[in-house]
């Protein structure tokens, strides 16, 4: 296998360049793409934009090994991922995803790396800001638009919301609205895990804000001393809804906050470094009890619809983070300077990811919402069986399953 | 048959010979086990054997169970008339034999492990379980019982238990939010069958802050169940029956019940979380109640019988939801309800209770429904005060004189 450095001769891309040109003429653009990445069965190593910071432990090392094939599809769930950020907040502000809608573009590397580095036995779990991780965990558009519609074939058939995502057979865990609720839920995710001996692992996201609540520490002081294999992922994006993390932390390295638990800094906004801290920290994990991984990140949306996301923050910041570090545009421009795909064909799949994300409203929009005999359905779990009975007990005063 | 109970501690002149059970307790369970293994037989609370119950898994069932008062000798298979033991060996027993049963069971909690439980329910698990099924956690409700839901959202089955209900407030948020509604907003993906137990209620003189009664706080909670135990007999039929409950399950124990001393059955059996127990049978009057105060009821029973009152008492043991069934047919027998619990008066268990049986039974009743509850003052530590802040059976034959006139 070749390794193609970033200052690579131009020999290799010269071949490269007819062969994409030749199947431009294919029907389908992504079938070119993928095929001629498919053969392609070269590695890469790329370093990451910036060096791993380590906390009690010794880092990895910057240096990713990746393949065309990867890269192609992080571009394209990353893309999916935007495409369906905005779309849900058109899709607010016409009224059609009513209460809170928290987004997640500009975040997506997190989803996206992390997915890269770990199997579906693992367990993510994380809070309310939960849309792109569960698409990435193997969750469709249309799961998703419905839900935030409320409708029935949404993931938790319409009854949870955008807060309450969840995919059990994925090891996604969720969607959580109480800000750090979720941090004990993912030691507990963990515990199981090594009570059933799996060797597997699980991610506990939470933000910077939740950073600061106490069960975190609660739930890892035990998971230290236990010596399970969660890993904490704290997705810094400096902002607790308006309060920024100067405001909230006394010392804003996540990181570090640990104290006896090792931890990790990473670049949140390159998904290749990503890729390679999730990879560490999986390892780290299984052999030596919880590690904490600060992903430095950023949200160009509010807070949440309701949040302009301008009151504390400038739109200055927010345009220069835009233009410096934006995920995709970083994988748009890895995948270029390799020639693994030319403008266009990039261009033509965003498109194509339009398309699919607009369908998948469509659809959405057409699942009918949920009958009323679901209002009661799944509030218990059948089995030892609660019925609830009218006082004479031949009249049931609810239909439950 | 109805099993009856006749005040604290009276258990034991129910077995009429005395045969002294020499055999450790552990024992007669696991040869029981191991003979019929995975069948189990439901005792209604009137003593009824049901066979095929709506509720429970279906495995082999025991259809022909042995009564345990030596007063029915009734047809029965076991030749022994069951053993005797106290209330916390009874949860124990429970516990342990659900343990063998299911390696996914599991205990957490304050010092449940190595220093065998503070009230010694958990004593002798850890060595035999080892340290990864029983496990002591730091002094954390919060994330404790957090770990325990998101143990049971994979299928594990934690049993949390708090040193006392209060310290489960702590707690609150997750099994608020996480324990009960989990199961909901998931749209039926993940079941949470994890137990919440721990000791609660007045006990003598522990003070405002560790003599709480939560009932009331997680009662308006949708998608948990919540049970109380009073007698060792349905202590270890619902710990049974919570453990092996899909859904989750509060089980409240009261800090002076844990000495009781009662025969039960050595065989396996399980109570049904959601029925109430008859108790004695009556007919002027229906009085409803649980955990502790259903002694002070029985106490105050005998003297009501003096009288030539016939109380009929229910002990409701479900507390979420109410056995309206059974607490309909005896409304509609004696037409008057005297409710006497432990709870708050304010939004207590007996204040939704009372709600109940008015809506459902308005028609059936002669007298408005006297409910007597705890006073709404934090439990003062001088003795006579905190005798006075929960019910008395003086208050309780007061009570029903005034219904009955």
């Amino acid at each position: 296998m070749a390794l193609l450095h970033l200052t690579s001769s131009s020999s290799r891309s010269n071949l490269l360049k007819p062969i994409s040109a030749a199947l431009s003429y294919s029907p389908s653009l992504r079938r070119s793409i993928s095929s001629s990445a498919a053969d392609d069965s070269r590695t890469f190593t790329i370093e990451t934009s910036l060096p791993f910071t380590a906390h009690q432990c010794n880092p990895p090392s910057r240096s990713v090994d990746t393949n065309p094939k990867e890269l192609l599809t992080f571009f394209r769930d990353m893309a999916t991922m935007r495409r369906m950020e905005i779309a849900a907040d058109s899709l607010y502000k016409a009224k059609l995803i009513r209460g809170f809608c928290h987004l997640y573009d500009g975040q997506e590397a997190v989803a996206v790396g992390m997915e890269a580095s770990i199997t579906k036995k693992d367990s993510i779990i994380t809070a309310y800001r939960d849309h792109c991780t569960f698409l990435g965990r193997g969750g469709t558009l249309l799961e998703i638009f419905s839900e935030l519609m409320g409708r029935q074939a949404g993931c938790s058939k319409g009854k949870g919301g955008s807060m309450h995502f969840y995919k059990k057979e994925a090891g996604f865990y969720g969607g959580h609205g109480i800000v750090g609720a979720q941090v004990p839920l993912g030691c507990g995710l963990a515990f199981a895990q090594k009570y059933s001996k799996d060797g597997t692992v699980s991610f506990a996201l939470y933000g910077d804000g939740a950073a600061n609540q106490g069960q975190l520490f609660e739930a890892l002081n035990i998971s230290a001393l236990w010596d399970l294999p969660v890993i904490l992922v704290c997705e810094n994006n400096h902002y607790g809804m308006g309060t920024a993390e100067w405001r909230a932390a006394k010392s804003p390295s996540y990181y570090k906050r640990g104290d006896y638990v090792p931890g990790l800094k990473v670049d949140g906004m390159d998904v290749l470094a990503v890729k390679q801290a999730c990879k560490f920290a999986k390892e780290h994990a299984l052999k030596n009890g919880p590690i904490i991984l600060e992903m430095d990140t950023y949200r160009y949306h509010g807070h949440s619809m309701s949040d302009p996301g301008s009151t504390y923050r400038t739109r200055d910041e927010i345009s220069g983070v835009r233009q410096e570090r934006d995920p995709v545009e970083r994988v748009r421009k890895l995948v270029l300077s390799h020639d693994l795909a030319t403008e266009k064909e990039l261009k033509d799949l965003e498109k194509e990811i339009r398309k699919q994300v607009d369908e998948a409203i469509a659809q959405a929009k057409e699942s009918p919402m949920p009958e009323p005999s679901e209002l009661f359905s799944n509030v218990y779990a059948k089995g030892l069986g609660v019925e609830a009975f009218g006082p004479d007990r031949k009249e049931l005063r609810a239909v439950l399953p | 048959m109805a099993t009856v109970l006749h005040g604290v501690g009276a258990a034991t002149a129910l077995s009429a010979s005395k045969s002294i059970d020499s055999r450790k307790f552990q024992l007669p369970s696991r040869r029981s086990l191991s003979e019929r293994k995975g069948s189990f037989l439901v005792v209604r609370s009137d003593g009824r054997m049901v066979q095929g119950s709506r509720a429970l898994r279906a495995e082999k069932l025991i259809t022909n169970a042995v009564a345990t008062k030596a007063d029915t000798s009734a047809a029965s298979t076991a030749s022994k008339p069951g053993h005797e033991l106290l209330l916390f060996e009874a949860l124990r027993e429970g516990l342990e034999e659900e343990m063998d049963r299911d390696p996914h069971v599991c205990v957490m909690g304050e010092d449940v492990g190595h220093y065998g439980g503070s009230y010694k329910v958990t004593r002798g698990l850890a060595d035999k379980y080892g340290d990864l099924r029983v496990l002591d956690t730091p002094i954390a409700e919060n994330s404790f019982t957090g770990m325990g839901i998101g143990a049971a959202m994979t299928g594990l089955r934690p049993i949390v238990e708090g040193m006392n209900m209060g310290f489960l407030l702590l707690a609150f948020n997750q099994i608020s939010n996480n324990c009960g509604m989990l199961h909901y907003t998931s749209g039926g993906q993940f079941k949470i069958p994890i137990v919440i137990r721990g000791p609660g209620g007045v006990g003598r003189q522990l003070g405002a802050e560790h003599s709480q009664r939560l009932e009331s706080y997680f009662q308006s909670i949708p998608g948990i169940q919540m049970v109380a135990c009073s007698t060792p007999y349905n202590a270890k039929g619902l710990m049974k029956a919570a453990i092996r409950s899909e859904n989750p399950v509060i089980l409240f124990e009261h800090v002076l019940l844990y000495n009781l001393k009662e025969r039960i059955p050595d065989e396996e059996y399980i109570c049904s979380l959601e029925e109430a127990e008859m108790v004695r049978p009556g007919e002027h009057v229906t009085i409803l109640t649980y955990s502790r105060m259903r002694y002070h009821v029985m106490q105050a029973a005998k003297t009501l019988v003096n009288k030539g009152y016939d109380p009929e008492v229910i002990d409701i043991r479900s507390l979420k939801p109410f056995d309206l069934y059974t607490i309909g047919n005896s409304v509609k027998k004696t037409h008057r309800v005297l409710i006497v619990e432990e709870c708050m008066r304010t939004g207590g268990i007996g204040a939704s209770l009372t709600n109940a049986i008015n809506e459902n039974f308005h028609d059936y009743l002669d007298a408005p429904v006297i409910c007597l509850s705890s006073q709404d003052v934090p439990t003062p530590y001088a003795g006579t005060l905190e005798e006075w802040t929960v019910v008395q059976p003086a208050q309780i034959v007061t009570a029903v004189e005034k219904l009955c006139q």
